[in-house]
């Protein structure tokens, strides 16, 4: 009996014993993740939190912070034609250019899959090159100039298909789509890279398999092979061309000006800013904030969601 | 003896080539030209504003009015450049002062953060500890929304902290930026876990094991979480949090001469392909240790 408790106890301590290295271990960790942990915190976790806690209060950073409950939503609801007409833009904006987008980037990294090694990374660089070419995206006012001048208008006079310049950036049946255009150039972007490399990376056993199992022809070899080892890409790549798709400003603000003729081409993100830097009510600009972020945030719920089913 | 081995090989490649045909079964080559017809005039149409962008800024001024436009400079000048130093010469803030500003926060920020986010990430995917599946969970719905969406927030942090108008408001937070923490985990988990082992057991101590063994054998991700880093700094206009002049960033001072108008036309495209240059560039000679790190960038739930 005695022996046996003994060894009871000799086990215990040994496991106390390990139980203190892997504390010992995890300090480490905890030492090596802690100034990325704080930064993140303080710049990523900490915002979300203040900017639900904000958009219930009036503050304009002069003030201390009033709590005011939902008259934020309330007022950004029923009182702000502009934000309606932003989340509008917005949505029209995802809904057209983030699907177009994440297509054309699945699409294209698939074509150039099959191109010999250096003109595919030719290919690539092409493609990219407008993701990254910092704000490249204003020489397209120059083709859309609103005068007689400009490209677009020159071509299409020359051609007699109008016989006036059309004001293509001020106009706002035009603002829209021109605006979509410079973002689907731009949308071969971080997503597409994935998707190259992802390609890159299917095991080639499997399509010889696929070829004996009778897949005919390169749809069904997409839809069986490729796709289903391709599903970690397409989430992340989905995840980059929702949020790229709804934070939507620059292009928006550099070619339409802003404020925009009539807000024809206001995005949400443009409307916070208009609330946050221009006249410093921060508590509205938060409750924007926030309705901005619980989109993406299903958003991205949601087609993640759709995406587990493909390839079955 | 080599005269076998010779037949060897030619027997061996009569027997790999219907193999490699047989390979794609169902490629005509109607398809295939049709495919590299369309992939070029695509490229041509991806390619055309950055082409226009480019040979405008070499463009002397009378050919930049001229209609109907030429795509290609007829008499290339790098005028419009040195115009450009001229005029930021003669501005209150110099060419070189803004052109710091930015090369600062620039190389602060990416150094910053490739070590922080890198060091991080090395825990999280090499080790397991209490919170560390929880933790990376939230990097990847911060991957989710934009900085536009926390900005309010940010800039009120900021102001508090008092980095508003420094360097610091810019370069701090994006020490902190998910993406390249998320493809730096990801990454490292490709990395062999004995080699970290090895090192160990020889008496390496955890920073000996992430400086010495772990950071060289990354060298590929380091050049993705660079190229993500130096796009958004680089392009930061910084206008919300920097108001002092001589802390503005290049971008900024770029776009107060593209909005001179007409007269600042040659110079405002030469802005752009300063601007637009260096991602590129780093991108052209890092492409393809992007898209080794890009393999493993996949969200697995």
């Amino acid at each position: 009996m005695k022996e046996f408790f003994n060894k009871y106890v000799t086990l215990r301590k040994h496991n106390a014993r390990i139980a203190w290295k892997k504390a010992k271990r995890a300090k480490m960790c905890y030492a090596f993740l802690a100034p990325y942990a704080i930064l993140f915190a303080m710049f990523f976790i900490f915002p979300v939190v203040a900017s639900i806690y904000f958009s219930f209060t009036y503050y304009n950073i002069l003030e201390r912070p009033r709590f005011i409950g939902l008259q934020n939503y309330i007022s950004l609801v029923l009182e702000d034609d502009i934000f309606l007409t932003s989340i509008k833009n917005t949505f029209m904006i995802a809904i057209i250019t983030g699907p177009l987008g994440y297509i054309m980037s699945f699409l294209f990294a698939w074509l150039i899959n099959e191109l010999p090694r250096w003109v595919r990374s030719v290919a690539v660089i092409v493609f990219y090159a407008p993701s990254i070419a910092g704000n490249c995206y204003v020489i397209f006012s120059v083709f859309f100039r609103g005068d007689a001048y400009g490209y677009v208008n020159a071509l299409l006079m020359n051609m007699g298909i109008i016989d006036a310049p059309i004001l293509w950036l001020i106009n706002p049946t035009y603002m829209l789509p021109i605006c979509m255009l410079v973002i689907l150039w731009m949308s071969l972007g971080t997503g597409f890279l994935s998707f190259v490399a992802g390609l890159q990376g299917v095991d080639k056993s499997q399509f010889e398999a696929g070829y004996m199992d009778g897949i005919k022809n390169r749809w069904q070899e997409l839809w069986y092979i490729t796709l289903p080892n391709m599903k970690p890409m397409l989430m992340f790549g989905a995840v980059m061309s929702i949020t790229q798709a709804f934070g939507v400003c620059d292009v928006t603000m550099a070619l339409c000006g802003y404020p925009s003729t009539d807000y024809a081409a206001r995005t949400i993100v443009t409307h916070l800013f208009d609330y946050g830097y221009s006249r410093f009510e921060m508590g509205y600009a938060c409750a924007i904030a926030t309705v901005l972020f619980l989109i993406m945030i299903l958003c991205n719920k949601a087609i993640q969601a759709l995406l587990r089913r493909v390839g079955t | 003896m080599s005269k076998n081995k010779a037949k060897k090989e030619a027997t061996e490649k009569e027997y790999r080539k219907p193999l490699i045909k047989r390979r794609k079964p169902n490629r005509s080559i109607a398809g295939d030209i049709a495919l590299y017809l369309f992939l070029t005039l695509v490229a041509f149409v991806m390619a055309f504003p950055i082409i226009y962008a480019v040979s405008s800024a070499l463009k002397p001024l009378d050919e930049l009015f001229k209609f109907p436009p030429t795509i290609f400079a007829q008499h290339p000048t790098t005028d419009n450049f040195s115009d450009l130093f001229i005029t930021m010469g003669k501005s209150w803030v110099t060419f070189s002062r803004y052109l710091f500003n930015t090369v600062f926060i620039t190389a602060v920020g990416t150094a910053g953060h490739l070590i922080i986010a890198s060091m991080g990430a090395f825990v999280l995917a090499k080790y397991e500890f209490p919170g560390a599946q929880g933790f990376f969970k939230v990097v990847t719905v911060a991957m989710m929304f934009t900085g536009y969406a926390t900005a309010i927030p940010n800039y009120i942090i900021l102001n508090k902290l008092g980095w508003i108008d420094t360097y610091w408001a810019i370069i701090i937070p994006a020490f902190a930026s998910p993406m390249g923490f998320f493809l730096m985990k990801q990454f490292m988990e490709g990395l062999p876990t004995s080699l970290i082992e090895a090192a160990k057991i020889d008496g390496a101590n955890e920073w000996k094991v992430f400086s010495g063994i772990v950071m060289p054998n990354v060298k590929p991700a380091w050049m993705t979480l660079i190229i993500f880093s130096v796009q958004a700094l680089w392009n930061n206009k910084a206008s919300t949090y920097i108001y002092s002049e001589e802390r503005k960033t290049l971008v900024y001072a770029l776009q107060q001469i593209q909005a001179g108008g007409i007269a600042r036309t040659g110079q405002g495209a030469a802005v752009l392909v300063v601007v637009m240059i260096v991602p590129i560039i780093i991108f052209v000679f890092s492409e393809s240790q992007i898209l080794e790190t890009m393999a493993s960038s996949g969200l697995k739930d």
